[in-house]
């Protein structure tokens, strides 16, 4: 064999063996979409011995073994139908969802712009002390800081229910700042949470010092660097930081179960984690459902996220 | 605050003005994180809320003979220790794999990706049936004649998080090191192919020198994800799941609800003390490996 065969061969045992990994990882996500597409009975046929306490009644058939299968027997839209028309439930947990994680997303953002770029600048030993603070508050796990937040949200009656809403019943937008409102037991620790901070300032770290001498030179004052030269430059690694947070809180479940007491604020992810005690056959159409905003925004933001990870390295960055 | 430092470029304005940028985030994390947290340490301190005695180290010498506490202790360590490690070889070796001009590479990309954009609460009903005892694997496992293993309830039970942990995580680190290999600089490897260099030669010498701030990176960033991946856990098998995969998390939620603040608190703290060593460790390790490179 040359060695430009052995290259060869070599190139196609990878490719194999990369397609069968790739497979792999997309399966998942794929059997969730397609079993969304089976009738009810189906489901309960397929994976009915999964779930002891299943209501549908016992006449159907239901294999002993759980079969997974990629291709619906019938294609049919009625779990989309039920999910998205026939009761507002999934649709007011979706929006539950929306609104919790938006607003999350949005400020952590903001905030994050400007402590990174206090960080970035100038960088002295108390900030640097600091910084190695939000590291390790980063690490924490939720349930380490879940007593912390606990104690602040009772402290503050930020855990009453909706019952005292500043602006019941005003203008719409009145009412979702009211929403937003009623949640900030979670919200406002979220958007304080250190994770993009960390990111961003490590990106910001690596703009060089060139730049921004280049912009003085031209009389930016402080505040215009950090809108004409870090943010600009900061662009896709915001969106991609964004993309990461947001799919974070859109996972959350601990949160909103220790501290919001009123189950009808909960957002949709917490409602699948308990759906088995549900309508099993709903669960994989909701699933599905759940995954729209962030397929969306993986579609339209892959390369963002792609690019905007290329200055990382280290902890101090 | 003092201002004196070595970066002295800046007038004071200017120095006082990023200073400022910090404030709104700080005081955020003051107020929900830093001040709270020195109550949960004091909290660790006494005997209970009303009466307030101290009691010195007593909590957290009845926490260390827990049995449930140090049974969650060691499943969550060895969890990491296993899982943070392989999710950073793992995707290197992806990564370096993707390297090489294959087809369709863009598209293995996004499949590697995709995992990091799915909610887990959508798929955990996929897993549900993976893992049952009738399930899928256990189906396969038949078919060539092993015996099937109720995996949810096995000593195996970590292997399943292990796998649901790299799922979810490599792809990410995968891009991380893509990325950083293609910013190693051209012309050290064109040098090193002149010179007649081994392309194992090329990777442990050159391109892991070069890799070695973002390999930190992505074990911090695999160490959050670890304990994250209680989410899949949880979801998987509720507040009281078999032995094997009762982890940290579990034990603190099951403290909060029986409301025994004391031994959550110190929980929560001596937790903190670990990650505070895990943590300056890595960054000793940082300044030790990354002097020659980064410059």
């Amino acid at each position: 064999m040359t060695l430009k065969q052995k290259k060869h061969t070599l190139d196609v045992i990878v490719t194999v063996f990369i397609f069968v990994a790739a497979v792999m990882f997309i399966m998942p996500t794929v059997l969730t979409i397609a079993n969304s597409f089976m009738t009810s009975k189906e489901i309960s046929a397929n994976y009915g011995s999964m779930f002891s306490n299943m209501t549908d009644d016992k006449k159907t058939f239901i294999s002993e073994n759980v079969n997974l299968k990629f291709i619906p027997d019938k294609v049919t839209f009625d779990q989309y139908r039920a999910v998205l028309f026939k009761s507002p439930d999934y649709l007011m947990k979706f929006w539950n969802s929306v609104i919790l994680t938006v607003p999350i997303t949005l400020f952590q953002l903001i905030v994050a712009v400007f402590a990174s770029y206090g960080f970035a600048r100038y960088p002295n030993k108390v900030k640097n002390i600091i910084f190695f603070a939000y590291i390790i508050l980063m690490l924490m796990p939720y349930q380490v800081t879940l007593v912390p937040n606990y104690l602040v949200a009772d402290k503050f009656g930020m855990l009453e229910a909706a019952e005292k809403l500043p602006f019941r019943g005003a203008a719409a937008f009145l009412n979702v700042f009211s929403m937003i409102w009623t949640r900030r037991a979670v919200i406002l620790p979220g958007i304080f949470s250190p994770f993009s901070v960390f990111l961003l300032t490590k990106v910001m770290r690596r703009i060089p010092v060139s730049y921004v001498e280049a912009a003085k030179l031209d009389g930016a004052g402080e505040f215009q660097i950090l809108t004409k030269i870090y943010l600009p430059l900061c662009k896709s690694a915001l969106v991609s930081i964004g993309m990461l947070v947001f799919i974070d809180y859109w996972n959350m479940v601990e949160q909103p179960l220790v501290l919001m007491k009123d189950a009808e604020m909960h957002p949709l992810s917490v409602f699948l984690s308990q759906i088995n005690t549900g309508d099993v056959g709903l669960a994989f159409a909701v699933g599905a459902v759940y995954m729209v905003p962030t397929i969306l925004m993986f579609l339209y933001g892959e390369d963002y996220l792609v690019e905007g990870i290329t200055y990382s390295g280290g902890i101090k960055g | 605050m003092k201002k004196k430092t070595k970066n002295q470029c800046g007038r004071r304005g200017e120095r006082i003005f990023s200073s400022a940028c910090i404030v709104p985030s700080l005081l955020g994390v003051l107020i929900f994180f830093l001040i709270p947290f020195g109550i949960v340490v004091y909290y660790s301190l006494i005997n209970n809320p009303i009466m307030k005695d101290f009691v010195k180290l007593d909590n957290y010498s009845a926490l260390l003979e827990n049995t449930a506490f140090r049974k969650a202790a060691n499943n969550t360590a060895m969890f990491s220790i296993v899982a943070v490690p392989l999710a950073v070889v793992l995707s290197l070796g992806l990564a370096v794999l993707l390297e090489r001009n294959i087809p369709g590479k863009s598209a293995f990309r996004t499949f590697f990706l995709s995992p990091l954009m799915v909610p887990t609460a959508s798929v955990v009903l996929v897993w549900q049936v993976l893992f049952h005892n009738h399930g899928t694997i256990n189906q396969v496992v038949e078919l060539f004649g092993g015996t099937p293993v109720d995996w949810l309830k096995s000593q195996h039970g970590q292997v399943i998080i292990i796998c649901m942990f790299l799922w979810k995580n490599m792809g990410y680190n995968m891009i991380l090191f893509m990325s950083a290999l293609s910013g190693i600089p051209r012309d050290i490897l064109e040098v090193a192919d002149l010179e007649g260099a081994s392309s194992w030669y090329k990777f442990v010498h050159i391109k892991l020198r070069y890799l070695s701030p973002t390999i930190l990176f992505v074990l911090i960033l695999s160490l959050i994800n670890s304990f994250k991946i209680f989410r899949e856990v949880y979801l998987l098998t509720g507040n009281y799941p078999f032995d094997k995969l009762y982890m940290l998390q579990h034990f603190m939620n099951n403290t909060f609800a029986s409301l025994d603040y004391q031994k959550l608190s110190a929980a929560a703290v001596l937790f903190s003390l670990v990650m505070i060593v895990v943590i300056a460790v890595l960054l000793i390790v940082e300044n030790f490996f990354g002097k020659d490179v980064e410059g």
